[in-house]
């Protein structure tokens, strides 16, 4: 995962090689800037497109050139309004994240650990989770109105389930012969969740936020679809409406940019917590 | 003392474990509990550990009866289970939570120091062999002090040369403070390398055999005189507990314990 190396500015798996063979780790370990590798690809794209467009290739009006977003988006920035719906965004997402993650964990933690409680509602919230989340909007409109707080909840929900999910499924699958270990040394239940339980299932929790956080980014869209004055699925419709594809494709550009740093946050804030792990850092 | 009395175990299918096994552990015995698969070994060891309740019978140690895990009692496992988001010098002070952290320290180090690994202390579980996590293991069994110390194959997985230096490094732990140990193998060279008594268990239903004592001197070696007769008295034992059926394949140390080097040993009573 290269949002490491973009983060941290070394690669993830050097300092937890065996200091045994701390060699054979150095010379394993990437040239600075490796990730620079992967800005190849869009940039040909972007540059054969604008040439495409300069020399009359193509016309520009429906797929405008880079060099047009690229002044679009500073305009945009430069009057303020960048700021002002990446922010309006950016604050649905948050509380919708939170909320739908502390709820998914502490109910998936629920549902995990005991097996009755996963009898009578684990399948309830499948059921639930089959519907697709879109499907509330217009009940969600209906019961909270228009405004902040029906398109926070369908963030929520969105981000709820993928967490839920793998909270539950992590904690029942934590190996029974290390909670034995725990049985041995004589850990309260509230030990055992805080010394054993937990520490097993973070990698798995940090994957299912992941998710969570993706689909809170779908469901932002989504939300500010149907209704919003401000925020960048706002500058979406309004591209349409207007006819600006220039502006339709800087939000997309800033949604792209914004998902990836989100993501990368999670991952560098976790990263302390999995030093444990054997490589996994680089499959996730 | 460790005293299991007329212990037996159905299981729920109706699998009839253990048949009313009795065995008196003195203070400070190292006691070896070998025999064929499905004899009850590990039952009897879970048992004795708190981990399964009884059908009948009781488990004592100095009068007190166990039924819960117990702080009397350690217990190391066939796998190592170390914790693997906790560092070495975390996992083998995993039972000492409770102590100031400068005692906790203190204990930890010098049961890493005895079994070898006091450089590896800020490692990874990950980071280790097996061999060197099966020892972090039985220190962290060790540490908290318990009366006794229970051993399920602990090295097993373990290649031969590993398994004789393992050896010696649990005979160190030991040393300090002298707990009884029962330790359980299918290797009958490891039980007279071990024991001070070695206990042949019977299958169907599981039950004792026979007991024989090992009067010999430690360390002991596969080359020491009256070894191979311990052995010898050993395996006739298993052979004969298992109606003469199969040959125990219990000589697969022979060549490992040969390989035991000389260094860092130390005198036993």
């Amino acid at each position: 995962m290269a949002s490491v190396d973009l983060i941290s500015g070394r690669p993830p798996a050097a300092d937890a090689a065996p200091a045994a063979d701390a060699g054979g780790a150095a010379t394993r370990r990437p040239a600075a800037g490796i990730w620079l590798v992967g800005v190849v690809l869009p940039l040909v794209v972007a540059v054969g497109w604008e040439a495409a467009i300069r020399f009359g290739l193509v016309q520009g009006r429906l797929l405008p050139p880079p060099s047009r977003i690229f002044d679009t988006l500073v305009t945009l920035a430069r009057s303020g309004d960048l700021a002002t719906h990446v922010l309006a965004t950016l604050s649905r997402i948050g509380l919708g994240f939170a909320v739908g993650a502390a709820a998914g964990t502490a109910v998936g933690a629920l549902t995990g650990a005991s097996r009755p409680l996963r009898r009578v509602l684990d399948p309830t919230i499948q059921a639930l989770r089959a519907i697709p989340s879109i499907a509330w909007v217009p009940l969600f409109i209906l019961w909270l109105g228009i405004f902040e707080a029906s398109k926070v909840t369908l963030i929520a929900v969105g981000v709820f389930f993928p967490v839920y999910l793998g909270v539950m499924s992590a904690i029942a699958s934590v190996d029974r012969k290390l909670i034995e270990v725990g049985r041995v040394f004589r850990l309260s239940p509230l030990a055992l969740v805080r010394r054993v339980l937990l520490p097993a299932v973070l990698p798995a929790w940090v994957t299912a936020l992941r998710s969570g956080l993706g689909l809170g980014f779908m469901f932002v869209v989504a939300a500010e679809f149907m209704g919003a004055s401000e925020g960048l699925g706002y500058l979406l419709v309004d591209g349409q409406q207007l006819g600006k594809p220039d502006q339709i494709l800087a939000a997309i550009i800033t949604f792209a940019v914004l998902g990836k740093l989100c993501d990368s946050l999670i991952v560098a804030l976790t990263a302390p917590l999995l030093a444990w792990q054997d490589t996994a850092r680089d499959r996730l | 003392m460790l005293s299991i009395e007329a212990l037996s175990k159905v299981y729920a299918d109706g699998t009839r474990a253990l048949e009313d096994v009795s065995l008196a552990v003195e203070a400070g015995e190292i006691v070896a509990i070998v025999g064929g698969s499905g004899c009850g070994k590990t039952t009897l060891l879970r048992l004795v550990a708190g981990l399964d309740r009884a059908t009948q019978g009781a488990v004592r140690i100095d009068g007190e009866v166990i039924d819960a895990p117990h702080p009397a009692v350690g217990l190391a496992f066939q796998e190592a289970r170390l914790l693997p988001w906790l560092r070495v010098r975390d996992n083998a002070g995993f039972g000492l939570q409770h102590m100031a952290t400068a005692v906790r320290r203190h204990k930890v180090d010098d049961a890493l120091a005895r079994v070898g690994l006091t450089a590896h202390a800020d490692r990874w579980p990950r980071e280790l062999s097996g061999g060197q996590q099966q020892r972090v293991s039985i220190a962290r069994a060790l540490v908290p002090g318990p009366k006794a110390l229970l051993l399920d194959e602990p090295f097993s997985a373990l290649d031969a040369m590993t398994r004789a230096s393992l050896h010696e490094h649990l005979l160190a732990l030991w040393d300090e403070s002298r707990p009884t140990v029962v330790i359980v193998t299918h290797d009958v060279e490891e039980a007279v390398t071990l024991g001070d008594r070695v206990v042949v268990m019977q299958p169907n239903p599981g039950r004792l055999f026979e007991t024989i004592g090992v009067d010999l001197p430690r360390p002991r070696r596969p080359l020491d005189l009256g070894f191979d007769s311990a052995k010898h008295r050993v395996l006739r034992a298993l052979d004969a507990s298992l109606g003469g059926r199969e040959r125990f394949p219990g000589t697969a140390g022979d060549s490992a314990a040969k390989a035991t080097p000389a260094t860092g040993r130390r005198r036993w009573g």
